[in-house]
């Protein structure tokens, strides 16, 4: 299958090897994949904090890009980006021709996990990664796109993995865009549960995949000082340790 | 700590104050676990949860597209069983009526079971300022009354005050000697409102339901004294915000089932009072006089745009309070608003107007927990994200003009500047670049740590984030740099 890839933002500048590990992974697969460099921000950031014009604007390039595309499948390592996507059409209420276009590339768009899971059919893609692992749900992927046992199951065929649920696993961690940097106290106490839970799994990576969650929880567990890799399931999906 | 002052425009600071308070943190920390226990303990026994929300959703929905009509219906049905209906606009009509009322029977002895409506309206301050003085009869909202405070919750309104505290306030107040004995508190309590309710000539209530087809109103409770307000006194006034209205007496079957489930975990509530109209004959128990006080204050405002009018759906269960992490860490008075918590977040802003609670529609991660555990299904991700759209801009969605709150005139720029930096590949390549540079000086590890002092004042966002948590740098490759230099190509061979 030929897929196109909505890399993000914050993969793309932030954690670019999580890139490089769902190509590796979608390749492993048997998919074509490719990447258009025109591609930047989904605007989910402007659309969270109120900012619809500069949404919309976001949202019309992204569709213009993305339609040129002959891939069957535009998959993204983001569950709250490609739940951005999935909200393009809310952008033009009053424009029925852009709303048809932004559902058409919504139907395309699909979450790494979801998509090995359900559009390829794939359980097992033949990685090994040593050590104790827990999941963290990112809110969007759990509860705007439904994905609770698809990257349990992925995790759980990992050779050499050991799986343990943590518990709240399914709570926030917090970050929820501007609202990190405008209730940053907030923010960090929410956290700090999460933080508690994943320490007293006793795991050597908490996994979730959501860069953005990872980018708090990560941020957290650094300056902790502590033990524990925050890592993107395609990363734990890529390794072959 | 005193928190009955605090108002939604001050959220960020209230929500300090709150995170310091460890007691109350556990408080909340238990509360949050204890009834999302309990909710999804009688979940698992209620097959039929998902069809019975979708059938509450349908008909609210079609209700309150017709409002206007079941209202009428509901007014016209509830004069013919004899109960008397009155139209407040807003909250000081509300207020006036009832002070009307109580000094058309030169009444003074007034008690009141638990309402949100009349604590939306401060219906116990307007009474106080003409020498009366109402007596809460709900045991959490007594407490409360005592502390001279306000409900933290919308279903456990003492949820901030532990044992202790309220054992100092039995000392303090009711003049008991010390004790933490939660039996004797109780029979201590009980027995005071007792006599309040035997020597009461007014009953005040709010309303759960209003059925359209009967003028029937239903009110829940476990405790048995909004039975007593509403049958004991001569006279009984129900406060009622005109969204509570159904169409028919069969549409109470599901809500019955739906909000003591998401409320407390509880199947059923101990008591169910259902009034209509008076009492018949001179010999029947109840009050000789109802009066229901339709009550809008804001409320149609809401109608208006169906994003907004699924806030008139709530049925004020508290669900999405107990499952939300941002109301489980900072509490109800954060909110400054009798509605706290994440519909508190979407409904004050409707009522009091986005100058006086601008932040709240902000104060949630859109986690959606709130939207997974709500009974009418009301999409309050969906919410919050269309007033802060009006926040910003005015309007959403062709909405009319609110007058808005006051502009962030640095968050916008910010925003335009992203908006049109980062629709340009140069120029979000270039940016990149320059982020490299600008970072430099700040990384440590890898990373970067606290920053503080001028650069924080500059970047307060980079400031903010720092301030707990380290930041990510940016890689020294991206992965269009990678993609171009390496993987491209290793696709095709």
């Amino acid at each position: 299958m030929k897929v196109t890839l909505f890399i993000t933002c914050l993969v793309d500048q932030l954690c670019p090897n999580v890139g490089v590990s769902v190509v590796e992974v979608l390749r492993r697969a048997g998919c074509e994949v490719v990447f258009d460099e025109r591609q930047t921000c989904c605007g989910q950031p402007a659309f969270n904090t109120g900012y619809r014009n500069e949404a919309q604007k976001f949202a019309k390039r992204f569709i213009e890009i993305f339609e040129e595309s002959e891939a069957e499948a535009i998959v993204s390592p983001s569950s709250s980006c490609t739940a951005m996507v999935k909200h393009f059409h809310e952008l033009f209420p009053d424009d029925e021709n852009w709303r048809e276009r932004a559902e058409k590339i919504a139907g395309k768009t699909h979450e790494f996990s979801g998509f090995l899971i359900n559009s390829l059919k794939i359980e097992t893609v033949g990685a090994s990664f040593k050590g104790r692992v827990t999941w963290h749900d990112a809110c969007h992927g759990l509860r705007e796109l439904n994905l609770r046992d698809e990257p349990r199951s992925l995790l759980k065929n990992v050779k050499n993995a050991e799986f343990v649920e943590m518990p709240n696993a399914d709570v926030c961690c917090g970050f929820g865009g501007t609202f990190s940097v405008k209730f940053p106290e907030i923010s960090a106490a929410i956290l700090d549960n999460k933080i508690e839970a994943i320490e007293n799994s006793n795991v050597s990576a908490v996994v979730s995949g959501d860069a953005s969650c990872l980018m708090q929880i990560g941020g957290r567990l650094s300056r902790l000082g502590s033990k524990v890799k925050p890592m993107h399931i395609a990363e734990i999906l890529a390794s072959q340790d | 700590m005193k928190m009955a002052h605090l108002t939604s425009e001050t959220f960020d600071q209230n929500a300090r104050g709150t995170l310091q308070n460890v007691q109350l943190r556990g408080a909340l920390r238990k509360l949050a676990a204890t009834f999302g226990e309990r909710r999804r303990t009688v979940l698992a026994t209620s097959e039929d949860w998902e069809s019975w929300r979708e059938q509450a959703r349908q008909i609210k929905d079609e209700t309150l597209v017709h409002l206007d009509s079941y209202l009428e219906q509901f007014a016209e049905n509830a004069e013919n069983a004899g109960a008397q209906i009155h139209w407040a606009r807003d909250g000081k009509e509300a207020c006036a009526i009832v002070l009307n009322l109580i000094n058309e029977q030169s009444a003074s002895k007034v008690v009141k079971s638990k309402s949100m409506a009349t604590e939306e309206i401060h219906l116990n301050t307007a009474l106080e300022a003409a020498g009366i003085n109402p007596i809460e009869t709900d045991l959490g909202e007594w407490i409360i009354q005592l502390a001279g405070e306000t409900p933290s919750h919308i279903v456990v309104p003492a949820i901030h005050k532990t044992k202790n505290q309220i054992a100092d306030l039995f000392v303090e107040k009711v003049g008991i000697e010390l004790t933490e004995d939660v039996d004797v508190l109780t029979r201590t309590a009980r027995k005071i409102l007792r006599s309040k309710f035997a020597e009461a000539e007014i009953g005040i209530s709010g309303v759960n339901f209003g059925v359209a087809e009967t003028g029937t109103i239903l009110i829940l409770e476990n405790e048995g004294n909004v039975r007593l307000t509403t049958s004991l006194p001569k006279t009984h006034i129900a406060v009622m915000g005109i969204e509570k209205v159904i169409p028919k007496f069969a549409d109470l079957d599901v809500f019955l089932k739906l909000l003591p489930r998401s409320g407390t975990g509880q199947r059923l509530t101990t008591y169910q009072s259902l009034i209509t109209g008076t009492k018949r004959n001179s010999g029947d128990e109840g009050p000789e006089e109802v009066h229901i006080i339709l009550m809008d204050n804001g409320r149609s405002k809401m109608l208006a745009h169906p994003v907004t009018r699924q806030s008139l759906a709530c049925i004020r269960c508290g669900a999405c309070l107990n499952a939300c992490p941002v109301y489980q860490t900072v509490g109800g008075h954060a909110y400054g608003s009798v509605y706290p918590g994440p519909i508190g977040a979407v409904i004050t802003p409707q009522l009091i107007g986005f100058g006086k609670a601008k932040q709240l529609p902000y104060a949630s991660s859109l986690c959606g927990a709130c939207r997974e555990v709500c009974p009418v299904k009301i999409d309050i991700p969906e919410l919050l994200l269309h007033l802060r759209a009006e926040i910003t801009e005015g309007t959403a969605n062709g909405t009319e003009r609110r007058k808005s709150a006051k502009r962030n005139f640095g968050e916008r720029l910010a925003f335009s500047f992203y908006s049109f930096a980062w629709s340009s590949p140069t120029l979000y390549k270039l940016g990149t670049k320059m982020a490299r540079l600008i970072q430099r000086p700040l990384l440590k590890n890898g990373r970067i740590g606290k920053v503080s002092g001028f650069l924080a004042r500059l970047a307060p966002p980079l400031g903010a984030w720092t301030a707990w948590r380290d930041a990510p740098a940016i890689a020294p490759q991206s992965f269009r740099e990678k993609w171009r230099d390496e993987l491209k190509a290793k696709g095709k061979s």
